[in-house]
């Protein structure tokens, strides 16, 4: 599904007990662009991608998803989140990125069975759709997340860290799929850690230190000083909230509590 | 041949309350089956047992007005067994608790109260029949009961069966694509609740959670699919109700405890004998997989 619409952030703050994760973040996703997410770790990248999904409530500034809803936007969070000792096959997990389709009630139609076992194939796992989900190794696990993903078939994808812990060969082959859903037309959000690895795939980068430190051509945006900057920025941000309370560095045109 | 009809058959077919004990033992299995293997999923084994006993202070205040009416007494306990299930669940929503945590705090204040509702009315004999009940005095509105019961709690769970899988399984996807949410998880308190009050005649709810729990465990020693272990968890609840009705007839003991007790051989067995993760299975490995094509059996 080729995504049209642009995601306008405009001056997006997010707070957990009142300090912010992330902080007057302005500035747009364009319709179909792949960027990485980097920064820091406690830049509020995770946070801003569960702000992206609705799954966060928006402090103050706006979120305009160009006309989509947030269900709309197919979103893979960080692993440890999902029990896999749960009693499902392959086939059942991949079947619910159905649910846009089909919903809680409706019967899934043989259509659907076959896009599941399509995606499933896509993702390297064809021979395993009746194996139950807790006999996977990692590696297999993200394949089916991205199967799942896949089944969703939204215009605009986010990813959490998604070739955290996962080998050479996976991350190859997921990143294949991901330049897919690119080539596809789909808007593509992912967080990553590896620099080089987004300097090879990622065209855009948006990086963050709660603010905004870049965002643009991948290039520019992870030069030597823009990333000391977002180090800086959030070490800053550490030892403000360690005194408790943290000092603003910049003048605000307006107020709103902390 | 003879022996066999008169253990087996003989009582039910001699004996009226032995035909309305098994009537109604079989729709409490068939409705709290499938209950409680999704508080097994959701890991919450223990809230079938909080809310078994935060219903006493209703099923006491029932009483009260009432006398031994099964309509105020059932009344009463669904309605405290939901406002403790309620608040437990909207406090941990609101203040960020765990909610067994808050849920222990809100059903120790409902017991603590119904035992002194009936202390200060009743004799014990009144205590130990609403927590332990008699199934062989099940009488027919006690009947009609659990049977509307299980056929509410039985309809509700096909309706929100998928819902209640995501949302169990992955809840963060389930609220990116829209599903489940609050109300499935109200839905699915609310017929915790409805089949242990159901039960609280015939078994009393103590017991009650007993039925509802063990053939959950059990079953999950036996299946990797979802489906499956819901019709086995239901399979175990039933022959766990004859055999006990049976043994308790036979030996003379009480029923609730005696069917609660069958069921506990099933999980035993289960633990030692579960063709997924019994002992034995572990134990006695078979050889394992060479292609990748065989992992999907």
């Amino acid at each position: 599904m080729k995504c049209t619409a642009d995601i306008r952030l405009t001056d997006v703050i997010v707070t957990y007990r009142r300090v912010p994760a992330v902080h007057h973040v302005t500035g747009k996703f364009q319709a179909g662009t792949l960027t990485a997410l980097a920064g820091p770790n406690g830049a509020g990248k995770s946070t801003l991608l569960k702000a992206l999904m609705g799954l966060v409530p928006v402090s103050d500034g706006t979120i305009d998803r160009g006309g989509l809803s947030a269900r709309a936007f197919a979103y893979l969070p960080q692993l440890p989140e999902i029990d896999r000792s749960f009693p499902l096959s392959v086939e059942q997990t991949v079947l619910f990125g159905a649910w846009p389709r089909t919903g809680a009630l409706s019967k899934l139609s043989s259509a659907e069975r076959s896009r599941a076992k399509d995606a499933i194939a896509s993702v390297g796992l064809t021979g395993y759709a009746g194996a139950a989900i807790a006999s996977l190794s990692i590696g297999q696990w993200h394949r089916v997340m991205f199967a799942r993903l896949i089944m969703q078939d939204a215009a605009v994808i986010l990813l959490d860290e998604p070739f955290a812990a996962v080998d050479e060969r996976t991350t190859d082959d997921l990143m294949a799929l991901v330049k897919v859903w690119h080539a596809e037309g789909r808007t593509v959000i992912a967080v990553l850690h590896d620099l080089n690895f987004i300097r090879r795939h990622f065209p855009e980068t948006l990086l963050i230190a709660r603010e905004v430190v870049a965002w643009g051509a991948t290039a520019a945006a992870l030069e030597a000083s823009r990333l000391d900057q977002a180090r800086t920025m959030t070490d800053r941000w550490a030892r403000n909230s360690d005194q408790g309370s943290h000092g603003h560095q910049h003048n605000h045109d307006h107020s709103h509590p902390h | 041949m003879s022996f066999l009809y008169e253990t087996l058959l003989a009582p039910f077919a001699d004996f009226e309350f032995m035909r309305r004990a098994l009537a109604a033992c079989v729709a409490l299995a068939v409705g709290a089956g499938p209950v409680g293997v999704f508080l097994v999923l959701r890991r919450m084994s223990l809230m079938g047992d909080a809310i078994g006993h935060a219903v006493l202070p209703g099923v006491a205040v029932g009483f009260m007005v009432s006398g031994l009416s099964l309509g105020a007494m059932t009344l009463g306990g669904v309605a405290a067994g939901l406002i403790v299930a309620l608040l437990a669940g909207v406090t941990a929503r609101a203040t960020g608790m765990k909610e067994d945590a808050s849920l222990a705090g809100f059903y120790l204040t409902s017991l603590a109260i119904g035992v002194l509702l009936v202390s200060a009315r009743g004799s014990s004999i009144d205590l130990l029949n609403i927590l332990f009940g008699s199934i062989l005095a099940v009488d027919d509105q006690g009947l009609f009961l659990v049977a509307g019961v299980a056929t509410v709690s039985t309809l509700t769970m096909s309706f929100i069966f998928r819902s209640l899988v995501v949302e169990c399984f992955d809840p963060v996807f389930a609220r990116s694509v829209g599903a489940g949410g609050a109300w499935v998880h109200a839905i699915f308190l609310a017929l915790v609740v409805l089949n242990l009050v159901s039960a609280f005649q015939a078994l009393g709810t103590l017991m009650a959670v007993g039925l509802m729990m063990l053939p959950a465990l059990a079953a999950r020693f036996w299946s990797e699919d979802i489906s499956q272990i819901v019709f086995i968890s239901t399979g175990f609840a039933i022959m766990s109700s004859v055999m006990g009705l049976l043994l308790s007839f036979h030996v003379e003991w009480a029923s609730g405890p005696s069917i609660v007790l069958v069921a506990s051989m099933f999980y035993g067995a289960s633990i030692i004998f579960g063709s997924r993760s019994g002992l034995l299975a572990r134990w006695m490995r078979r050889p394992h997989f060479h292609e990748p094509e065989d992992a999907s059996r």
